[in-house]
């Protein structure tokens, strides 16, 4: 009988923050600049240049740490970690080793049986990010922009507390709901601002020491963390039933053709020679300090759940699906606070904003229409200018390019024909042409009307109120 | 002496720091640094339990810049220097295969 | 007075009082350097034409009364590893033959608003490693006291450019005594100040945690205005200190009464010369005559120095140094088979023996399994020292000692032999660990004529006690010949 194994699995993640400036010069973070457009001497290693520390990192490691329940580091420190590499202008990258910034923390996770799990985080550390290298396959040599060299980010070393791809995503799903909710980050997978490492290993069930682990790397997404996990999980338990070792080694991710290789090369001695930093002093976290950021923490996922559940009366799913991600909260509340009509704000989100993000596979973080314009789309339902046909179409216009509701009703001419005259016209031809309808209703057929206020929809091609079209035609007849 | 250098350490380091010494090189790079360590080990006669590494001569702390750019575009004196470039890009030799 | 043998400030003085201009003072600098270099080769680069510009450009604002300062229109000199817009800045490393960084140094720049004119670039051992002046890429420097003499270093070309004349004055940087020990050798006075005083941005940093950027000149009143220009607090450096006390040319006054000053007997042992030790302590005398109250006493830990700054300053530098690399500036190799073939190709042909020697050992002390034997314990080492220094200024406001223990060696002579050459830091190097200040400045001549240092050492932040202390020497002692006088 074939032996059962556990997969145990820790996870480095790196969490580019969201300041305006890179964590030790005063260059852009924007992202999809042209190539080295955003560098100056420090991040792009010019002998004699020196590094300052941006304020804004060092508080939203903490607020991040804060929100982790892990403790701060009174007394932290940088170090160099030193390795050549040419997206790495300096050859070595300012990290901490010794000091990191915050330490022993954890979240809780939902687990598949629907109960509760903890994941322990070792440490968080701040560090700068390297620079992009790009391949160019016709001269055969490769590109280095250091643009992203220096953006800040911030490193969150899990302990192997997760044993399945599905706690490995609930868990990262957690940081990244943290994260977003702080504003430290928009934790976008795809565009790398947050990435992830997997340390896995697997050991027989019921065994007491972790087995050797291997370190994946280059994984962009949900779907290709999943893969690789269980790419690795079974490459490893195929050496261990094939009699083999698992080598501690770094492993790249391939997500096109499903599978790994390790990164091992001779020139790779992967000893770092970390010291502290001269050209950096210590950072002194002062109570002070510590309580303007606590004072500064958002209100997370469950208290704003729990407030919209007392506040707005929307139905439990909606709170669950809203606050499921800061932006879509973000733009909940402050369409609210315009209209205050929560119940058709969070229709809006729940239908056609879902509708049209899987239709068209936006991400959440991605949407691009204001709470200020649904707010105007509302109102325009609400006074009858349009009906809610034409409020769908205009909602696609806002979906894609974040339209303003008046102007583009007025431009395509959506507005409800609001000239009785014109209107009561119209219904007298549909009556005129349609004897057997209005015979049916006069008969009692209540239905016949509707049919009847379709033929005068369509013959005002959609711009009319429906409530309007009935009236007249009840008046009429 | 009593660091003797191996030809291992010195191919290990010349990895870490990226260095090739030629023959004659490596064999006065293993005796120089013999004798470096030889006397580097002098510091051992000093007892310094409880003693903290000291990184940083004065307590300044908290030196800080505020989140705000500074920095423009600065690409054309940034490339100015490269032994090789190409579409506003330094040119390296090929990093993987 | 020719503008060649006047002090800095004299210069200064007749510029502003229209008896000469700052262009002609750049001519005749030039015209000196012109006569002198084939002989001492203190320059990497000469800028003829830039020092003619901004000498135009200042006389024009000393005129319109912009420039005021003590300096304007002074020419001056700086060492290649700081960093010059426009200028050529070697280190004196082939690794670095053809890079022009893009921005100038803080302490430049500070000394270029106060209207000083960049004559060019001095010579210096590789990356400042060595303490001859020889381990440069681009030929030695000598020592215009005695040509076959080496002029010391690191500085050595910025103390042999002031003592030959070829400049008012100048910038070294002093990671372990590189401004001292060249400022003894070549009959100068030079100043490391207190490590923070002076920024390091643009600095091409050899041991980040040592470096410090400071003063070689004729006097010490031109040493303490030069001080007063390029000390300032920079932004873009984590280590400079905000500091208020920097108008250092108020120290200079002939008073040392009540002055407690404290000779260690440690740095009077074996290996010190003789006349070297006689002219350190005559100056000593002549101090006491002046009023300091001069006791000797025991510093303790002088010998552990060396391996720890050895330790710490190859560490910092194999760092430091990784950044020149082949991509970004400066020297690559011409054929190579992939990248790590790239760069080990380019470091090894473009730096010389005495960088390589230093990023191996710095290399191995932070490598696994060695740093807490080897970097850890320098670290600690350098508490020790330090605090030896916090006791000994409990008791003293100065430090008295010779700047190295021999005056200038031959050519050729010191570089055979590396841990010899080492041992020839031990009374400059603790002051680097501890960050403090110190000055050297000339005390007398050996039988064979070439110049011997007095070194004073201050607790952090007291310059102005040496520079009182050293102007009042200084006073006492009379003129310094300068080897145009001495050597026909």
């Amino acid at each position: 009988m074939a032996r059962e194994y556990e997969t145990v699995i820790g996870l480095e993640v790196h969490v580019e923050l969201a300041t305006k400036t890179k964590i030790f010069c005063g260059c852009s973070t924007a992202f999809g600049a042209e190539p080295n457009t955003q560098t100056c001497p420090v991040c792009t290693g010019m002998p004699g240049s020196l590094p300052v520390l941006n304020r804004q990192v060092l508080e939203y490691a903490i607020a991040v740490g804060l929100a982790t329940d892990c403790e701060i580091t009174r007394h932290a420190k940088f170090d160099r970690k030193n390795y050549f590499y040419p997206d790495n202008p300096q050859n070595y990258q300012i990290s901490q080793l010794y000091l990191p910034i915050c330490r022993n923390g954890g979240v809780e996770i939902e687990t598949a049986e629907g109960g509760a799990k903890r994941v322990g985080i070792h440490e968080i550390h701040m560090e700068e990010d390297a620079g992009k290298l790009i391949h160019d396959e016709w001269a055969d040599c490769s590109l280095v922009d250091y643009n992203r060299s220096g953006v800040p980010l911030i490193e969150i070393v899990s302990e192997p507390d997760m044993r399945s791809a599905e706690e490995v995503i609930a868990y990262l799903e957690k940081l990244r709901l943290i994260i977003q909710y702080l504003g430290a980050s928009d934790c976008k997978l795809q565009e790398g601002s947050m990435r992830a490492d997997v340390n896995l290993s697997v050991r027989e069930a019921g065994a007491e020491k972790f087995g050797t682990r291997t370190e994946m790397k280059n994984l962009n997404s949900f779907k290709a963390i999943s893969r690789a996990i269980e790419g690795e999980t079974e490459r490893q338990i195929d050496l261990l039933e094939s009699g083999e070792k698992v080598i501690q080694e770094t492993r790249r991710w391939d997500d096109v053709k499903g599978e790994s290789y390790a990164m091992r090369s001779k020139e790779d001695a992967q000893d770092y020679r970390y010291f502290p930093d001269p050209d950096l002093v210590p950072v002194v976290v002062s109570d002070e300090m510590l309580e303007e950021i606590r004072a500064k923490q958002p209100e997370f996922r469950t208290e704003k759940m729990k407030r919209y559940r007392e506040e707005f009366g929307i139905p439990d799913y909606d709170i669950e699906i809203i606050t499921a991600s800061k932006h879509m909260a973000d733009l909940f509340e402050a369409a609210t606070a315009i209209c205050g009509q929560p119940k058709k704000v969070s229709n809006w989100l729940m239908g056609e904003t879902l509708r049209l993000m899987k239709e068209r596979e936006v991400e959440v973080e991605d949407l691009r229409f204001s709470p200020e314009n649904l707010a105007k789309l509302i109102a325009l339902t609400d006074a009858g200018t349009i009906n809610s046909s034409v409020a769908k179409e205009v909602f696609e216009a806002m979906f894609g390019e974040n339209a303003d509701p008046e102007k583009y009703v007025e431009e395509h001419g959506l507005k409800n024909v609001s000239d009785e005259g014109a209107l009561q016209k119209t219904v007298e031809e549909v009556i005129a042409a349609n004897p057997q309808s209005v015979a049916d209703y006069r008969n009692g057929k209540e239905k016949a009307i509707g049919f009847l206020v379709g033929q005068t929809m369509k013959a005002m091609k959609g711009k009319a109120d429906p409530a309007a079209v009935n009236r007249m035609l009840k008046e009429l007849l | 002496m009593a660091n003797i250098i191996s030809d291992e350490t010195i191919e290990y380091v010349g990895i870490l720091a990226k260095l090739e010494l030629s023959g004659e090189e490596r064999e006065q790079a293993k005796s120089d640094m013999g004798r470096m360590l030889d006397y580097i080990d002098k510091l051992g006669e000093l007892d310094t339990t409880g003693v903290e590494p000291m990184s940083h001569v004065f307590p300044v702390q908290n030196v800080f810049r505020e989140d705000v750019v500074t920095n423009g575009d600065e690409r054309e004196a940034l490339l100015a220097n490269a032994p090789e470039q190409k579409d506003g890009m330094f040119v390296v030799p090929k990093t993987f295969a | 007075m020719t503008i060649t043998d006047m002090t800095a400030l004299q210069l200064a003085e007749a510029i502003r009082s229209g008896q000469t201009t700052a262009v002609e003072a750049a001519e005749a600098m030039l015209a000196s350097i012109e006569a002198k270099e084939k002989k001492y080769n203190c320059y990497v680069t000469v800028d003829a034409q830039g020092a003619l510009a901004q000498a135009k450009d200042v006389q024009a604002r000393i005129e319109a009364g912009e420039l005021t300062g003590a300096l304007a229109g002074v020419p001056v000199a700086i060492k290649d590893n700081m960093c010059t817009a426009g200028l050529l800045t070697t280190c004196s490393s082939r690794i670095l033959h053809n890079f022009v960084p893009a921005y100038t140094a803080e302490a430049v720049l500070n000394l270029q608003k106060a209207g000083a004119v960049i004559l060019g670039k001095t010579n210096m051992d590789e990356f400042a490693m060595g303490s001859t002046t020889e381990t440069s890429a681009y030929g030695v420097t000598r020592n215009p006291w005695n040509a076959e003499h080496v002029p010391g270093g690191s500085s050595g070309g910025s103390a042999a450019a002031v003592a030959a004349g070829e400049c008012s004055c100048a910038l070294g940087s002093d990671t372990g005594g590189s401004i001292r020990q060249p400022a003894s050798y070549c009959g100068t006075v030079g100043m490391k100040p207190t490590y923070g005083t002076v920024s390091r941005y643009g600095l091409i940093a050899y041991g980040s945690s040592l470096d410090q950027i400071g003063p070689l000149a004729r006097d010490v009143a031109d040493c303490a205005a030069l001080l007063t220009v390029i000390a300032s607090h920079d932004e873009k450096d984590s280590t400079s200190i905000a500091r208020e006390d920097t108008d250092f040319t108020a120290a200079l006054r002939d008073d040392v009464k009540g002055m407690r000053i404290g000779i260690p007997n440690d740095y009077f042992g074996d290996g010190l010369d003789g006349e070297v030790k006689d002219a350190v302590l005559a100056a000593a005398k002549a101090l006491e005559k002046k009023g300091a109250i001069v006791e000797h006493f025991d510093l303790s830990l002088v010998e552990y120095a060396i391996p720890a700054y050895y330790t710490i300053a190859a560490a910092e530098a194999s760092s430091n140094l990784e950044r020149f690399d082949g991509i970004k500036y400066g020297y690559r190799t011409k054929e190579y088979a992939g990248l790590h073939n790239m760069y080990k190709k380019s470091r090894s042909e473009g730096f010389g023996a005495e960088v390589k020697r230093r990023i191996m050992l710095g290399s191995f002390v932070l490598s696994s399994g060695y740093y807490d034997a080897y970097y850890l314990k320098a670290l600690r080492v350098k508490a020790l020292i330090k605090q030896a220094f916090d006791d000994a200024f409990a008791k003293y406001d100065v430090i008295l000692g010779p700047v190295a223990p021999t005056t200038a060696p031959r050519l050729g002579e010191s570089l055979a032999d590396p841990i010899k050459m080492y041992l020839g830091d031990i009374y400059t190097i603790a002051v680097n660990l501890a960050g403090l200040p110190a000055i050297s400045l000339p005390c007398g001549r050996d039988r064979k004529g070439l110049p011997i240092g007095l070194q004073l050492i201050g607790d952090c932040f007291q310059e102005k006690k040496l520079i009182q202390a050293a102007y009042t020497y200084e006073q006492a002692r009379g003129a310094f010949p300068t080897p145009a006088e001495e050597v026909a």
